[in-house]
């Protein structure tokens, strides 16, 4: 194990301080993706709307972020926009700015899709059945959107979560970073750490990402049916 | 904002445009060579390959290119396995490229319901046949939005190629930041840039993608 620089991790606290680093990054995007959340189910409804001026403005909202790397993003945000406005903007505001106007945009077309998707049938038949609006959508529409939504909004997490390794460019103490820091340390003692520690931060994003996206993929299986 | 400036940095971030471009599609073509080989494998079932190409679309898909690219270029010499920034760069993308193709391939194939190759075995039609005039055009039509949606995404991540010190757009806009603190004439360049190098492939993409929709059933 010596000659790997997996012993590394053992010495000391080094595998809480990776760990913790891990939680940076993972708070991070829970944090954006409460926020995409919220305002992209608000957006999403929104976006179903006729009125051109808005279609528009969510398109070219939508198109930015589907063409612009998050990476890019981040320094407009951080190192542009504290330029320009002069203001003192946080990393970890910066990346949560970021990572939610990101998040927002893709929840929001993914309410549209999935609200879209309810063919005009479902409305009228609950109508003819006599139920009321707001029983009309708590117990037709809203059950089959969510069914639709629900597997694509957890993929949508474990890309918020793989994106955060990002925010070590703008200077935040993540994951990676802590990593560097833990090789940097011993590189006398173990010369061979990067390939112990490095490994181990891949099995961690795996670790995290795998459940997750098994679980959305047995969800997308188990409703496709209706 | 000083236009002069930015005239003055247009060389380097051409040079750097060529560069990403480069990296950035030998990744993609690397990508559909392996995602059509590992969906393949999938489809054959071949055994035991199988599991190895299952192991790997689970593990490329589920961690960050970042990373991917820091054990590639930082951890493999430990081992004794050396390789430059820019075959790294390319690997990389083409390693998280494939394992999402493969994705998109294998759900394209299954869209195909078993009905209809029942139907054209049953009116006759070889093996051959009805993969070429059945399954294929149905599974590539239903597979190219994923396909292009895949393409564009490992263009976009070209950027984290700067942390491997590959001179790419994002390495020369934060060194020349750096350098001359001229951050807004730097990132307005860069966002131009990975416009020109974007907005051309999304563009051509939803036209191909409007065209493909008359080759889907019932159309």
């Amino acid at each position: 194990m010596q000659s790997l620089g997996i012993d590394v991790l053992f010495k000391g606290i080094n595998f809480q301080r990776l760990l913790g680093g891990l939680w940076v990054a993972v708070r991070l995007s829970l944090i954006s993706v409460s926020i995409s959340i919220v305002l992209g189910t608000g957006m999403g409804m929104l976006m179903t709307s006729k009125n051109r001026l808005l279609q528009f403005f969510f398109r070219l909202w939508l198109e930015t972020v589907r063409i612009m790397p998050q990476m890019v993003l981040l320094f407009v945000v951080y190192f542009g926009t504290t330029r320009v406005f002069g203001w003192n903007l946080e990393a970890e505001a910066a990346a949560i700015i970021v990572f939610s106007f990101w998040g927002t945009a893709e929840m929001g077309d993914l309410v549209r899709g999935a609200l879209i998707s309810i063919p005009v049938i479902q409305y009228e038949s609950a109508r003819a059945l006599g139920m009321d609006e707001k029983t009309l959508y708590l117990y037709v529409i809203l059950p089959q959107t969510i069914r639709r939504m629900l597997p694509l909004s957890i993929n949508l997490i474990t890309r918020m979560i793989k994106t955060t390794s990002l925010v070590m460019m703008i200077g935040i103490v993540e994951v990676l970073k802590v990593a560097q820091q833990i090789i940097e340390a011993n590189r006398k003692s173990s010369p061979n750490a990067a390939f112990g520690v490095f490994g181990t931060v891949f099995l961690l994003y795996f670790l995290i990402c795998w459940p997750v996206s098994r679980l959305a993929a047995r969800l997308e299986k188990r409703w496709a049916g209706d | 904002m000083d236009p002069e400036v930015m005239k003055s940095y247009l060389p380097l971030y051409r040079d750097a445009l060529f560069l990403t471009m480069r990296i950035g599609w030998q990744g993609v073509l690397l990508a559909l060579v392996l995602g059509l080989v590992c969906a393949a494998v999938l489809q054959l079932k071949l055994p035991f390959i199988r599991r190895i190409v299952a192991v790997y679309v689970e593990l490329f898909r589920n961690t960050p290119l970042l990373v991917q690219l820091f054990f590639l270029y930082f951890a493999l010499p430990r081992i004794g396995i050396r390789i430059s920034a820019e075959v790294c760069g390319w690997v990389g993308l083409g390693l998280i490229g494939g394992a999402y193709m493969t994705e998109t391939f294998r759900s394209g194939l299954d869209s195909i319901a078993r009905i209809q190759t029942e139907s054209a075995a049953s009116l006759g039609m070889t093996r051959f046949q009805i993969f070429r005039y059945v399954v294929l055009p149905q599974a590539v039509a239903s597979s190219i939005p994923g396909i292009l949606a895949n393409i564009i995404f490992l263009l976009k991540e070209t950027s984290v190629f700067s942390t491997i010190s590959l001179m790419d757009l994002m390495f020369t806009a934060k060194d020349l930041i750096g350098m001359y603190a001229k951050t807004l004439e730097c990132l307005t360049l860069l966002v131009i840039f990975y416009l020109i190098m974007l907005l051309p492939v999304s563009v051509a993409g939803s036209i191909i993608e409007r065209r493909l929709r008359y080759a889907e059933f019932g159309n």
